[in-house]
Parts: C-alpha cells; structure tokens; sequence
C-alpha cells in the first residue's frame, strides 16, 4: 500500500509490477497512450486527405501500360493523418524526453536552427541537376563543410557523398584498393586487419569490397594487441580499421605505433570515425597518422538520427588517397565553385562514383549550421563535456557495477560489463528492460561483444549534471535492486512501457513484414 | 555556448567525483605529440542570429525549383508535400530518436515502418519491401548484388535507359565485388534489347521504367526471358509517383524493385536525404539487404512490432552479412508514409494523371517548336527531346533567362554523343504558364 498526500496522490510509487493490471479499464484504454490500429485496418480504402484538380486525362494514350487492379493504399484526411502519427509518435522515447545513452550511437541534442536552415529554400528546393551556375551558394555549403571538416580532422582531403557510415567505410575502403591498384599492389594484398571490438560494419564494409577479414586481438585493458597487429601485418594486407576512440570508449594509446607499423608495412590506415565526438577539437586524426576516416554527421555533428536515418557519412582522406577521391564533388576556383561530376580530367584517379547525387545535402546543411554555431572553441568545449560526463557515470557507478576497463579514464562512453550481475539470474537485457520502466532508455547492450554482457553508456556532453544525477540514481537504486534478489521487477519488465516485452524470435521465425487482408475481409485490397 | 549544458561550477563537481585535477586527466592516453593546446583554426563561438545570416546568404544565391518554370528531373522530382507531413517529421519522438532497437518504447517508429513497407510492396505489386535504402542508386548497386547471391552467378546486363549516375554508383561497388557487368548503348526505347544478351552467366537484368529517358515499358517479356534463363529482373523506378498510373513492375514480374522514393513526401535536397526503395519475392528474403520491421506479440499477448530478420545483418554477421548497411533512411520513410497515407490509392492515382497531364501538355508545346524533335514515344512525366544546338549551352542560355529548363543528357553521360538531348520533366507543380515561358524561350533560343 502507497502512502496518500493531502490530496489523495501517492507519495511513494507502488513498485508491484502488476500494478497496471489490478484495475483493468473498461474499454482496454490506457489513459494517455492510446491505442492505434493500422492505416489498413481502418475505413480509408477511397479516401483521400489532399485537394487535387481533376486531370483532364484518363491516361489512355498509355493503353496497356495502365495500372488497372486496386494498388491497395488506403487514404486519411489531415485530422485523421495528424491523429495517427502523433499517437504513434507517442510511443516512442527521444532525445528531447530524457537521455538516451546509446553507446557508439552519440544521441545528443538536435539544435531546431538546423532544422530550420536545412529547410530554407535556397537549400531545401534546388535539384541536384540544376546548371551549377544557379547553384553557386549550395557549391560554397559544401566548399565550407569541407573546409571546417578538413581542418577539424587535420586533413587535406575530403568526399562528401557517402550517405551513412557504413557507406563511408566503403568510400574508404574502396579509395584503398585503388591506391593499390595504382600501386600495382591489389592482387597481393587482399586482407583486412580490424580488431575483434570493431563495428559490425567494419568487417562487412570490408568483405563488401572483397577482402578477406583476419581480426586482431585485444590487450586486456581494452585496446588492440600491437604485437598481434605487427605479426599480421605483411606485403598482404591492404588496410587495418582501428576505431578510435574505441568501442569500448578507450583511447587508443598506442595509435602512433599501430599506424608507423601498418604504414611500415605499406598498408593504409582506415580509422572508423563513429566516435569522433570524443576528441574533435582536441586531437586531430591527421596528426595520428590516419589515411581514411569517416564522420558521421549524425553523431558527432548533430544531425538528428530520425528513429534510424537518413545518416550522412563523409570521409577525410589522407594525401595518399585524396586522389582516388570519388565524384562528385567542389572545386572553389576563384572566380566561383565548379562541381567536378565526372571522373576524368582532373579527376583522373577518382575510383568511381557512390551513389546518384552529391550526397546528403540536407545533412551538410544541419552540420554546419551545428559546427558554426559551436565554434572551435564550442566544439572543443563539446569533446571535454562529452569525455566529463562519461566518466562521471563511470566514477558515481563503479561500486556497484563492474567496469569493464577500471584503469584509468574512459573517453565519452562508459563500459561495463556483467560480471556484477553474477549469481543474480538477470542478464543486462533484463537490467536495460527495467530501466525503461524507470523512464529511461537503455544504453547499448551487448557490444562491443568482446565484454561478457556489455553495457556501453554515453551520455553526450549535451546531458545537464541534474539529468545525469536522475539518471544515475535510478541506475543506483536499480543495481542495488538487482543485488537484493528482486528478479521479477527484471525478469517481467518492462511492466510501463507502451507494450511488454516483444517477442522477437516470434517475428524472425515466419515473418509478417506487411498488412495482408484478412481473409473474407470487405477491405478493397 | 547554448547547447552545453554544464557550468564551471558542475565541471569543478565532476572532476572531484571522478577524482581528475583538470579535463586534461581524462584526456592522458592521448599521445602528447597529438594534444592540441589550442582551439584549431576556425571560426568561434556564434549566436542563432549570426549563423542564420550566414547560411540564409548562401541560400539566397541559389535558384529555386518553386520560383521559376522548373523541368528538371532525371531522378529526381519536384513534388508539392503537404504541410501536415513536415509538420509530423519534426516531432521530437520522431526526429530524435534512435534505431528502434528497444522495440517496447520505439513502437511510433516501428509501426510506421511496418505501414511503409506495406505501402512500397503494394505500391511496387511486389510481396515484401524492406524499411528502405539510402537512395534509389544504391539500391540498385545492392539489387545487383543480391542476384549474385542468389543466382551464384556473376554478371548484370543493364539496359541503355538505366539512369547513367545509378549504372556508375552501381558499377562502383559491383566490380569491386568482381561483378562484371554489361551496359547497353544509350536508347531512348529499347528495354528488350537486354534480352538477347541474356545468357547461362547473367545473374540479372536491369532495366528502368520509366527509364532515363523517360520511356515507360511494359517488361513482362523481358521477366519471361530472364527467368527461362534462371536469371532475376531487377526493375528500376527513379519516379515513384508514376507507379501510381503505370502497371508496377510487380505484376509485369520483377523480382526486385530498385526505386527512389523521394518523390514522395520528400524535397528536392539538392540530392539528398533520399529514400532508397527495395521490394522483392518472398522466397529470395533471406538474401536481401537492410533492415525489416514485422509483426509478433509482447509478453500480454498483444500485437507489435520489432526490428526482425537481422541474422542477414552486420552486426550479427560482420563479414558474412549480405550488405554492411547499418541506417536507413528512417525521417524519409516516414515523410514518404504520410504523404502516402493522405494521398491514398484515390488522391495516387489522380496525382499521377495530373503529371502525365502536364508532360502531354509541355510536350506538345515543345514539339510545336521548329527544330525539336520528341524522341520518347510514351511516358510518364518525363520525356527526351532532340535540339538543334548543344543541349548544355541551350539550358544555359535558358538558366540565365530565369527558367529551369530540363536536364541536358550529356550531363549524365558526356561520352554518349548525345549533346543535343535535353530530358524535360513536367509535375502537378508545373503552371501552365510556365509551360508557355518555356516554349516561348527556348524558340527564341533555338531561332537565334
């Protein structure tokens, strides 16, 4: 039984689980959150939610060519439309409600001025095929960009167009294997180095480009073997991929060695640049001997994440490989900016081209925006907040949890795994599953898969002390909860959440993955 | 600095929780010779007002598809999107939220993604639809590669009026996988001529309606021989609103659907964020690429949704995964459903017949010029027109007029020999006015 205050409001939370399911509503309603079918289960087969004339033509000239069977596309008014998406949107958490401290992922704040300026017309309604001449302020955007970009990364070179990270790792990759074709060297060396606490996109981005993955061991204070790199290293190997800052949220001490080593041995240096964030303004990857990183603009520049997309993903290149750059991209000549689209002439050795257009121009935008706004000195500021509030995590949890590297500072993100967990019976998806009922959303669970249930925390310097106090205490009361034998609060939760747990394996053994009519339904499609 | 939110005082707190003297404590693994003691050379700290200026004024010094007669496409579509849709987008449980992989708070996203690869199977007449690729290019380039996969076979043969950007990306990628392909001369009407280069070592065929030139094709005898030969179609659509008018290459038997959906719900972007379509067969689902939402149930038994089928996926498979894409185009996709969900199938179809409405009528205005010749027989919202004089000075001489004339094809492909070709695109956008000015100009040109 819940304490009462004056006004009939319990003072302290009925933590029985089942607490949702003593007074069942009538109608199955839930106050606030309601319940929405969808778009296909309704009665919109022949309604549409937007004005349009009446075309004069039936299409007939197009005979045979004509679609003629229902397409099956039910249709809303705008109250409808409006009322469907936010009750959906309601379901959902978000960085503007509380953290969201997704390891490797760099949820910070979204500023709305660079929501508002990617919208601006002059950037927002131009196409991609206009004559540059009338494109002369979009040209100097990425000119800028670049410019910021290359000297925040201490780099001379840089391909704006890869549209996500993954993509920048191929830009990468495949800028690699044309230096070494020019090199005469492609057919010998065929590996890739990439350590075992890598990114899943690292070794698939590789064997994407064709070479074989060998992966290199880690030190047990978290960074990659030297000595196991320099024993792999050959006249075979193409490239290494080092994350750095890692994934387990470690700078990499020995970076200087790896590259002397990797470059020793006439391999190229590609750094995954998913947690720049960590160091911009601090360190330069050019000034550690890195040939190819990617930027995620949707990390460390803000750009927002959009329940997972679109991403942007451009990629600095060392003097080595700028050359095998692919198009397009700007040329500032003086007189004006040219957009180099083709891969001749002045872009001779460029090893093709990644995808239609220049790349995700609505990205630059919000990046800029993002980077003028902070300054230097802001950005600079962004790092040290950022590496400040991960190891505030770490230092308030680390009696209670078990850090995964205890020596020494983290960078921006918090590692631990579950070995404080032992002899509980509950795993950390148990442990992420009750802290969403606590109103949190999880941190990253189970990567990097080199620690034994991990927990990857990153706060992002955009997190007050307050919302990291709040969020630590609940982390506190949790472990503490865990340690004391309450399984069921872990075991059954989330019991607050919008739904109760999912059951994925359910959905991956003989997949729905779209509305199909029901049988003997009056539903048009 | 307004998006920091921690004081001196909070810092001070921090540093003597974690037991550091200084900020520079936490950064002691960085090698010194790589410690900057400085910020780098870039501009400071700047207000609101100060980087609205600024980016307002490189804004300014562009032309605008929506102030001056536009004709621009080649895969990319000038559309009017209701406001309702970027209303929703920039809700704050949309636009900053993550990958939903904690499927019990992230249902807003889920169930939108499950209604948008509704919307893209029945669109394309295709059975499944994945949550979407970066772009139409890209899609392409991994349809291909999937037909690899699922053929074991090794080369493509792509017809002439595949989009050159989308043949180039898609090149890029396949040979590095040591994929050959084969590229058909550019045609403005000839989709079947893939047929005859069909043999036992074509993993696929790839064709596009409408294709570059705006001709639309009915490919069913082109998937008739593809598959007699075990190979796949893959059919490309640069312009998804014309699936709203045109058999979908579903019922004319594509096994994948490469198509780019910025068309709907989504702005011209200079190019991008766009919205990589992808729908196939059932039974090829294991090999495809990105991300699937499906349908289960939670622990009380009640329907939802989760991210599924990620055994195919990298951070599962790492080198073994069938692609190493990781985001998809998530806000696109949700721009792309809404739009879709208030057009409906009703508010589709009448949107594409106003299209086709508008290219007949700049059609036929263009063809009355002296010198122009109409090359594409039937089409969508698109067509080629053959000029007198070099496509590219005569867009030009147009641009500096004010008016948006149209894509010169020498700009996708300068080494076709096709200068004088300008693709000219019309929409629901299109005024009738425009259609007059452009006519107007371009006679003048052609006269002088």
């Amino acid at each position: 039984m819940s304490t009462m205050n004056t006004v009939g409001r319990p003072t302290t939370p009925n933590t029985l689980p089942d607490n949702d399911y003593k007074h069942p509503t009538l109608t199955g309603g839930r106050g606030l959150l309601q319940d929405e079918a969808l778009i296909f289960e309704g009665e919109g087969w022949g309604k549409t939610g937007v004005d349009l004339p009446t075309p004069k033509t039936d299409g007939s000239d197009l005979g045979d060519l004509v679609r003629r069977d229902p397409i099956g596309l039910p249709g809303l008014s705008e109250p409808e439309a409006m009322r469907h998406y936010v009750r959906l949107s309601q379901k959902n958490h978000a960085i503007d409600l509380a953290i969201y401290p997704l390891g490797s992922c760099t949820m910070k704040h979204n500023p709305r001025l660079n929501e508002k300026m990617a919208r601006l017309a002059g950037f927002s309604d131009i196409h991609p095929l206009q004559p540059q001449s009338t494109v002369q302020g979009a040209l100097e955007l990425m000119d800028t960009l670049s410019h910021w970009l290359t000297t925040l990364t201490g780099m001379p070179a840089v391909a704006l167009s890869p549209k996500a990270g993954a993509h920048g790792e191929l830009c990468g990759l495949m800028a690699i294997r044309a230096a070494h074709e020019a090199k005469g060297e492609h057919e010998q060396r065929r590996k890739v180095l990439v350590p075992t606490s890598a990114h899943g996109t690292n070794p698939a981005t590789a064997a994407f480009v064709g070479y074989s993955v060998v992966e290199v061991a880690q030190t047990d204070d978290g960074r990659v073997d030297v000595a196991d790199l320099a024993s792999k290293l050959g006249p075979d190997v193409a490239a290494i991929m080092v994350t750095n800052p890692n994934t387990c949220g470690l700078f990499e001490r020995d970076i200087m060695e790896i590259s002397r080593l990797t470059h020793e041995a006439g391999a190229y240096f590609y750094c995954d640049g998913a947690n720049f964030n960590a160091i911009v303004g601090r360190v330069r990857p050019g000034d550690l001997g890195v040939d190819a990183m990617h930027i995620n603009l949707h990390k460390t520049f803000s750009t927002p994440h959009g329940g997972g997309g679109p991403g942007a993903g451009p990629v600095v290149l060392s003097e080595a490989l700028a050359p095998f750059a692919p198009a397009p991209w700007v040329v500032n000549t003086g007189d004006g900016y040219k957009l180099v689209e083709r891969e001749e002439d002045e872009a001779e050795q460029a090893f093709g081209r990644l995808c239609a257009f220049q790349g995700q121009m609505g990205m630059y935008v919000r990046a800029l925006s993002y980077m003028m706004s902070h300054g230097s000195d802001g950005l600079r500021q962004v790092a040290e907040d950022a590496v400040l509030n991960a190891n505030y995590i770490k230092a308030r949890l680390e009696d209670l949890m078990s850090p995964a590297f205890p020596d020494g500072p983290c960078m921006h993100e918090a590692l631990f795994d579950d070995e404080w967990l032992k002899g509980t019976d509950i795993t950390t998806l148990d442990f992420a599953k009750a802290m969403i009922d606590e109103g949190f959303h999880p941190m990253t669970m189970y990567f990097p898969l080199v620690v034994h249930g991990a927990m990857l925390i990153e706060p992002t310097e955009t997190e007050s002390k307050a919302e990291l106090d709040r969020f630590i205490h609940a982390m506190r009361l949790l472990a503490q909860a865990a340690k004391d034998g309450d399984v069921e609060r872990f075991k059954g939760a989330p019991f607050h959440a919008p739904m109760r747990r999912l059951d994925e394996t359910r959905a991956a053994r003989s997949p729905k993955l779209r509305w199909v009519k029901p049988e003997g339904s009056n539903h048009a499609a | 600095m307004r998006y920091l939110p921690l004081t001196a005082d909070d810092r001070e707190a921090m540093l003597a929780a974690i037991g550091a003297k200084s900020i520079d404590d936490l950064f002691v693994d960085v090698p010194e010779s790589a410690r900057l003691s400085a910020p780098v050379d870039l501009p400071r700290v700047a207000g609101e007002l100060e980087v609205e200026r600024a980016l307002s004024a490189m804004a300014a010094k562009n032309a605008t598809a929506g102030s001056v007669p536009f004709f621009c496409g080649a895969g990319a579509y000038k559309h009017h999107v209701p406001a309702t849709v970027d209303h929703v987008i920039q809700r704050s449980e949309f636009l900053t939220s993550y990958t939903p992989y904690q499927p019990e708070i992230a249902q807003g996203t889920l169930q939108y993604l499950y209604e948008f690869q509704t919307q893209v199977a029945n669109l394309t007449g295709m059975p499944v639809a994945n949550a979407s690729l970066y772009d139409g290019s890209t899609a392409m380039a991994e349809g291909v590669l999937m037909a690899t996969r699922v053929t074991r076979r090794n080369k493509a043969v792509i017809s002439g009026g595949v989009h050159p950007h989308y043949v180039r990306a898609t090149e890029t990628v396949v040979h590095a996988m040591g994929v050959e392909t084969q590229v058909l001369a550019p045609a403005v009407d000839a989709e079947a001529d893939v047929i005859a280069q069909i043999g036992p070592d074509t993993a696929c065929v790839v064709v596009q309606t409408p294709n570059v030139f705006g001709t639309a094709t009915d490919v069913t005898k082109i998937a008739e021989a593809a598959q007699a030969h075990g190979a796949l179609l893959i059919v490309v659509v640069t312009e998804a609103v014309s699936m709203g008018l045109l058999k979908s290459p579903g019922e004319m038997g594509a096994d994948i659907v490469a198509g780019e959906g910025q068309s709907i719900g989504n702005a011209l972007n200079y190019g991008g964020p766009y919205i990589g379509l992808f729908a196939t067969r059932e039974k090829l689902l294991r090999q495809t690429p990105g991300r699937y939402c499906g349908e289960t149930v939670d622990s009380d038994g009640r329907r939802g949704f989760v991210l599924t089928l990620s055994t195919r996926e990298q951070h599962i498979r790492r080198d073994k995964a069938t692609s190493n894409i990781c985001t998809n185009s998530g806000l696109c996709c949700l721009a792309f459903t809404i739009h879709m969900s208030l057009l409906g199938e009703t508010g589709l179809r009448q949107l594409a017949l106003l299209n086709h409405e508008k290219a007949l009528a700049t059609r036929d205005a263009l063809a009355a010029i002296d010198g122009v010749e109409v090359l594409t027989p039937r089409f969508f919202n698109e067509f080629a027109i053959k000029l007198p004089k070099n496509a590219t000075d005569v867009v030009e001489q147009l641009a500096a007029q004010g008016i948006l004339a149209g894509v010169p094809y020498s700009r996708l492909a300068p080494e076709a020999g096709l200068d004088d070709v300008l693709l000219v695109a019309a929409t629901e956008t299109t005024l009738d006015a425009d259609i007059k000015i452009l006519a107007g100009a371009l006679a003048k040109v052609l006269a002088a």
